[in-house]
Order: structure tokens, then C-alpha cells, then sequence
């Protein structure tokens, strides 16, 4: 019934939206007719008119991450109402908090072995003042000598995880 | 204002309307944090946030407003890639780890199967000092690889243990993520990858 300016079918949004594709569509190169479910889950999540202002605002040429990235946020976010992406970022958070720890231990122990010899990590003296940098890794979470600090805000609340810490304990909570 | 003599919520303050006792938005948007709803509004627009919570129960909105508030802020800050460029960055961050990680723990058992004085390993493992510049020369060139297509990487990531594997970190993505937030289920057939477009090679 509706047609683009084009030969080709509306796009997915005006489809859902029922209404005419219009040659200057700002959804048609981000929405194909292929994928519904896409622009369904965007709609419901962010509704159509957030989305076009936000297209708006940005250059042509990242409009098209910034369609994928609302498209991932929305899929997320109604298979878990409560939490979205969210929940994700703080599982991979925790998860680089226990990694970078466990680097900082490795560390601390070929420190050690460095200068004390073979002797195991716990009967080694402690490490010599002004020790050389035998650092392996970086710090990802801002500690001494950080190559780069996260430029993200952290979740600032008190999130509790579905998944605490470990990830075998499936999410329910749908 | 507001029906009641507490002051009306950010909300119906942001929306210029009387803030009722059975407001939705009231627990959730306190007076005092008028850029929380105002965040909120932009991106998701009162509706659907009204919709959203009326969907939980109670005990789920708090989490659910507070979540929306973040990816809110977070897309305002980043209108490109919004909280998926936090994802992206902490995956890389953790591919890092791994790597040195797994660098370090090498280095150790060379040094506790040798059984040497470090001073001798000292010059001949110069890796020790040049390990690590990796991540600083990642960053320059860091840009947002969204959506990974190896689903059995998601499944093995995600298969059971008490504790996790190291190794298994890797694989850890996005649609790992979505796969956790469904309650995972191996028989997904793409379903994460429904919309998805090829993934975005760094420019």
C-alpha cells in the first residue's frame, strides 16, 4: 500500500508506522523491510520521533552505529525490562575488576621473583624501595600507572547483578 | 502544586503538571534530581517509561529507572554509541587483561621452572619491560567492533563452573550479553543477531 519515492518497498519503519516512505526517509537506509523486529524494538524502547531527533543530530555517516547501537540497547532492553544493557556493562565491570586484580597479584609475584630469585612469591623479602617498572599489563581500572583511564561514568547505583559473580546462574528474571 | 505538601517530583516538575499521590514516576525522581528525569525524557520520552515501569512489579522499578537514568546519560554523553561504546571498551579492556594476564603467568613458570636467580632472566626476557604498551597503543587505534558473530564462542563462555575460565573471557561479547539477559539458551537461533548488521571494522 505504501510507497517509497524508490521502486523498492518502505522501509520497516514507515511499514510499522504505516505510512508513505518518503524519498528522504531518515529511517529507509537504517530500517530495511527485511528487518522488522528491529525498528519494532527501537520503536517500543525509544519511540520514533526520539529517534529521529537523535538521527537528526548527528553527521550522515554515524547515523548508521548510532541506529545499531539504540537497535542493541533495545533488544536488551526488552528482553530484560528491568535492567537493559546495563546489566551487561556491569558483569563485564566486575569482570575486569577480578582480572585486573588477578594481573596485580601476577605482577607483585614476577616483582618479586625478579629480585629475589627463585624463592616462592610468600617467603620472597619485600621488594627494594624505587623498584624498576617490571610491570606487565596496564591498569584498566585507574590504578598506578594507568595507560588510560575509562572516559565512561561507572553504573552509580547499587546494582544487583542477576548473575552475581559468576555467570552459570541463568537470568530469570524476565 | 502537588495534591500533597511534599513538593511535586522531577517529573511532573520537568512536565509541568500536578504531581498526584499515585504518581508513577514520584519514588523513582526526587525533587532534587531534576537531570535524572530530564536525561530520562530525552532518550525515552515519558510514555514509555510509563509504560516500562507499569509492566514491573514494584520491587523491579527502582532498579529499571535507575538503569534507564544511566543508559540515558550515557547516550547523551555519546549520542553515537550510547552505552554499547561502554560495552565495546570493556570488552577490549578485558581481551587486554587476558592477554597480559596470560603473559604474566607465563613469564612465572618460567621463572618457577627454571629455578634461576631473576638477575640472569633479567636479560634474557626483555619482554617483561615492553609487555603492557599494547593497551595504550590499542586505544589510539580502539574504535567500536559491535556485534560478533560467533555464537559458539557465546555458548562457550558460558558453560558452566564454578569459577570461570580465563580463557573463556574472550569470548565474551555482546551477544554473550543479550544471551545472559535471555536467560540463556543454547538453542538460540540468531535471534541477537535479528537487525543486526555486519559488524563495524575500525576505520
Amino acid at each position: 500500500m505504501a510507497s517509497s519515492s524508490s521502486y523498492n518497498s518502505p522501509c520497516a519503519a514507515c511499514k510499522f508506522l504505516r505510512r508513505k516512505c518518503m524519498s528522504g526517509c531518515i529511517f529507509a537506509p537504517y530500517f530495511p523491510p527485511e528487518e522488522p523486529q528491529k525498528f519494532a524494538n527501537v520503536h517500543k524502547i525509544f519511540g520514533a520521533s526520539n529517534v529521529s531527533k537523535l538521527l537528526n543530530e548527528l553527521l550522515p555517516h554515524q547515523r548508521e552505529d548510532a541506529v545499531n547501537s539504540l537497535a542493541y540497547e533495545a533488544e536488551a532492553r526488552v528482553r530484560d525490562p528491568v535492567y537493559g544493557c546495563v546489566g551487561a556493562i556491569t558483569f563485564l565491570q566486575r569482570q575486569v575488576d577480578r582480572l585486573q586484580k588477578e594481573l596485580d597479584a601476577a605482577n607483585a609475584d614476577l616483582f618479586r621473583y625478579a629480585y629475589n630469585g627463585m624463592h616462592a612469591a610468600a617467603d620472597a623479602a619485600p621488594p627494594p624501595p624505587n623498584p624498576p617498572n617490571r610491570r606487565i599489563g596496564h591498569d584498566v581500572g585507574g590504578g598506578g600507572g594507568a595507560f588510560y583511564q575509562t572516559p565512561y561514568a561507572p553504573y552509580p547505583y547499587n546494582y544487583h547483578s542477576p548473575w552475581n559473580d559468576g555467570y552459570n546462574n541463568p537470568h530469570g528474571g524476565l | 502544586m502537588a495534591s500533597s505538601s511534599t513538593s511535586p517530583c522531577a517529573a511532573c516538575k520537568f512536565l509541568r503538571r500536578k504531581c498526584q499521590p499515585e504518581c508513577v514516576f514520584a519514588p523513582y525522581f526526587p525533587p532534587d534530581q531534576p537531570q535524572k528525569f530530564a536525561n530520562v525524557h530525552k532518550v525515552f520520552g515519558a510514555s514509555n517509561v510509563t509504560k516500562l515501569l507499569n509492566e514491573l512489579q514494584p520491587h523491579q522499578r527502582e532498579d529499571a529507572v535507575n538503569s534507564l537514568a544511566y543508559e540515558a546519560d550515557m547516550r547523551l554523553r555519546d549520542p553515537v554509541y550510547g552505552c554499547v561504546g561502554v560495552i565495546s571498551l570493556l570488552q577490549h579492556q578485558l581481551r587486554q587483561l587476558q592477554m597480559d594476564l596470560s603473559c604474566a603467568k607465563s613469564e612465572l613458570s618460567k621463572y618457577q621452572n627454571l629455578g634461576i636467580s631473576g638477575h640472569g632472566l633479567i636479560a634474557h626476557h626483555q619482554g617483561i619491560n615492553l609487555l603492557g604498551g599494547g593497551a595504550a597503543r590499542d586505544h589510539h587505534h580502539f574504535h567500536h567492533q559491535l556485534f560478533p558473530v560467533n555464537q559458539q564462542q557465546v555458548i562457550r563462555a558460558f558453560d558452566g563452573g564454578n569459577g570461570y575460565d580465563a580463557g573463556s573471557l574472550l569470548a565474551v561479547n555482546m551477544s554473550a550479553s543479550i544471551g545472559q539477559l535471555g536467560g540463556f539458551q543454547q538453542s538460540r537461533t540468531g535471534a541477537a543477531a535479528d537487525g543486526r548488521r555486519t559488524p563495524v571494522e575500525p576505520s
